[in-house]
């Protein structure tokens, strides 16, 4: 046990409460190592400002959601019009609805681009591998957040796209009709599943969601903030113990993020205020068509956010397996001809090759679809161990390289597109060509992100006073 | 890289002349200037009453929330309310469903939100389609009702204002399609006023704008709260940004 501390008997009652307090439970401890004493590199550049965006935006999807649930209800019956009951006739209730709604879609423009800071600054890089996981994580609950709860407001799109993607599940082998009829509770998507994605909606996710992100910050604040020169900022204390191109969280980075916090807000309350459907891509517009089993709707889109992993499922035809088991059989060749395996490893890499074509050409496209689009996300887990650059900032990295993550953010945004339009043959190719450029940026990682000339890393940030 | 460039742009290119063609008749543009004149919302909302509800309801409008668009209690109780409603309650449609289904071959839908549901992404707002629906209605005498119309072809729905517009008939032309002569197509000319309407062409469009102004007000009743909140939040934050955005300056000036 820590030694009990006494504060002097003039001290003022805020002291003598927190003097109380922490001599019961580490609070000012807690707020020391988490923020307060926290040093983070002082370079941070706009890319950090979406961490703390992205916990801004949680608080308030919390919040509101919290509103929403009194109100809400989760019927297949009422559903629909409890939602429009919250629009006219819950005071504020439009305003709750639409920062939630539209929260949903913030909430993914935030995450995207802060995982995209983390790849551009090699912030998944030892020794951050785990926050890096952890964040998977949350993106992983996430999605699942947004899924379940664009069920809930049981328009045709809400339960179409739920119809769609839960039948996905129905396409892997031997279990897949009866893990369908168990995510749905139903033959067909019904009362059972509104009710169990309103629990998964409202506490199940957003239950491990809470917990993988406190895992995330405490990871982050153990190991240090990366920086965009990716300089483990560690290697130079000062005279005090603390980092020289380091600076206390608070006041600097807490005056900083309430900046960025402000710019976000305005932006976010210009959407809700003057915008809250965005375009039809926030809100879509067939979703103010109450859910009716019996009526398809002529183009099934899901919302803007899952669309370039759509475009990979639809991408994955008889064609693409093809494609995919020509590469696998070329690649074992090579391997095998190539690579410095012993005999032993070049017989399992050829049987190995032999089986994963076999399994290819034997199961449906639709599965191998499912695959792809569930890899494209699971591959993201891998990402520490599969980049072998020598440093970790794109500064640093050979220029060649910047075209590499550019081809990589072109096409994730052109399958982002082509996933919100109906299918085409000319669309198709290209998503195609996008999933394959998708992957190979991943899966040749261990080869491309070692290859060029690296440019040498300076000790220090680099820091230009304001 | 110019294969992977040529093949997008003949992707977009494709595309777009695909959904050229699914595209239909395109839609007028509803004016949007309505939406700020209570004249316009009151009368829309007369012929709402008088025109749509016997068949459609609205039912998650009340009808004392039409006091939104200036109308008092009493005016709505006198003028909109009939019979054995309440000022209190919803729109809801007095005609039976199953009736209705036997009469038209399809249950019309309630309008609450029809105006929200009907907006296109590149085609328009649901206003637009609404304002051009309901002026394109013509004779068909191939329909079960005999009227048919240019932006939803074989509608189930009978021309329900056509006392105000009189009765048109469209001239349609073959045209030869320019880049397959095989083909020809059904091309619209324009309407025949069969018989006069109430209304001149330019009264009935001012009409038809006001219906469509009050079902775009009724799909969000909270729209012009939102947006004069909306001018606040926004001054607000960006006064709020300023403050910060010194605030911050003055505690990084003397990191070096």
């Amino acid at each position: 046990m820590a030694e009990f501390h006494q504060v002097p008997a003039d001290a003022s009652t805020g002291q003598k409460l927190l003097n109380w307090v922490d001599n019961r439970f580490p609070f000012t401890k807690l707020w020391n190592d988490q923020w307060g004493k926290y040093y983070a590199p002082k370079n941070f550049n706009v890319w950090y400002i979406f961490g703390s965006l992205a916990m801004l935006v949680l608080v308030m999807q919390i919040l509101t959601g919290i509103f929403l649930t009194m109100h809400y209800k989760p019927d297949a019956s009422l559903a629909f019009a409890s939602v429009e009951y919250i629009m006219r006739d819950v005071p504020w209730g439009w305003l709750v609805r639409y920062m939630h709604s539209t929260g949903a879609s913030a909430f993914f423009i935030v995450v995207y681009l802060h995982m995209f800071r983390g790849l551009i600054y090699g912030s998944y890089r030892k020794p951050r591998e785990l926050i890096w996981i952890f964040g998977c994580g949350i993106f992983l609950c996430l999605m699942a957040e947004a899924f379940m709860g664009y069920l809930l407001p049981w328009g045709q799109m809400s339960y179409w796209g739920a119809q769609v993607i839960v039948n996905l599940f129905a396409a892997v082998p031997f279990v897949g009709e009866d893990l369908s009829l168990l995510i749905r509770g139903d033959y067909v998507v019904g009362d059972a599943t509104l009710n169990r994605f309103f629990s998964f909606h409202v506490i199940a996710v957003p239950l491990v969601l809470l917990g993988l992100v406190v895992a995330h910050l405490i990871a982050l604040h153990e190991v240090g903030s990366n920086n965009p020169d990716g300089i483990d900022i560690k290697k130079n204390l000062g005279p005090d113990g603390h980092p020289l191109d380091g600076i206390p969280s608070h006041p600097y980075y807490t005056t900083h993020d309430m900046f960025g916090a402000c710019v976000f807000l305005f932006i976010f309350s210009a959407v809700v205020f003057f915008a809250p459907e965005g375009g039809g891509y926030f809100l879509e517009y067939n979703n103010y068509i109450e859910a009716n089993p019996l009526k398809t709707p002529a183009h099934i889109a899901p919302v803007w956010y899952f669309t370039p992993f759509y475009s990979m499922l639809r991408a994955t035809t008889d064609l693409m397996v093809n494609v995919l088991a020509i590469i696998l059989a070329v690649a074992a060749v090579l391997g095998i001809l190539r690579g410095n395996f012993r005999a032993t490893g070049k017989i399992v890499l050829a049987v190995g090759a032999i089986v994963a074509v076999a399994l290819l050409k034997t199961f449906d496209a639709k599965f191998w679809g499912v695959v792809v689009m569930g890899g494209a996300v699971v591959i993201l887990f891998f990402l520490p161990w599969l980049d072998r650059s020598p440093v970790r900032s794109i500064r640093y990295r050979p220029d060649w390289h910047k075209f590499v993550y550019g081809a990589l953010v072109f096409f994730f945004l052109v399958l982002g597109y082509l996933g919100s339009q109906p299918p085409s043959a000319a669309g198709n190719y290209v998503s195609q060509i996008g999933t394959l450029v998708y992957f190979g940026f991943f899966l040749l990682m261990p080869w491309w992100s070692r290859i060029g000339t690296f440019k040498p890393v300076p000790d220090r940030v680099t820091f230009s006073a304001h | 890289m110019k294969k992977i460039l040529l093949s997008l742009l003949l992707a977009f290119g494709l595309h777009a002349n695909a959904s050229a063609n699914e595209a239909g008749y395109p839609w007028d543009q509803f004016p949007t200037h309505k939406m700020t004149d209570m004249a316009a919302l009151q009368n829309g909302a007369r012929l709402f009453v008088n025109y749509c509800l016997n068949c459609h309801g609205a039912s998650y409008v009340r009808y004392n929330r039409l006091r939104d668009i200036g109308l008092t209690e009493d005016q709505i109780k006198q003028n909109l309310l009939f019979a054995t409603e309440k000022v209190g309650e919803t729109m809801k449609v007095s005609l039976d469903p199953r009736q209705a289904k036997d009469w038209f071959g399809a249950q019309p839908p309630d309008l609450s939100v029809i105006a929200r549901s009907r907006a296109e992404i590149g085609r328009g707002t649901g206003a637009d389609y609404l304002y051009t629906y309901l002026r394109t209605f013509y004779r068909d005498d191939t329909k079960a009702t005999g009227w048919n119309n240019l932006a939803f072809p074989d509608v189930a729905m009978p021309h329900a204002l056509w006392e105000l517009q009189g009765q048109r008939r469209a001239r349609f032309e073959q045209v030869k399609d320019a880049h397959d002569p095989a083909k020809t197509e059904h091309r619209f000319a324009g309407f025949e006023q069969v018989t006069p309407g109430a209304q001149s062409a330019v009264e009935f469009d001012e009409s038809v704008a006001d219906l469509v102004a009050f079902m775009q007000w009724m799909g969000e009743p909270a729209q012009a709260t939102r947006i004069r909140v909306g001018v606040w939040v926004l001054l607000f934050l960006g006064v709020l940004t300023v403050f910060v955005w010194r605030l911050n300056a003055a505690y990084w000036r003397g990191v070096t």
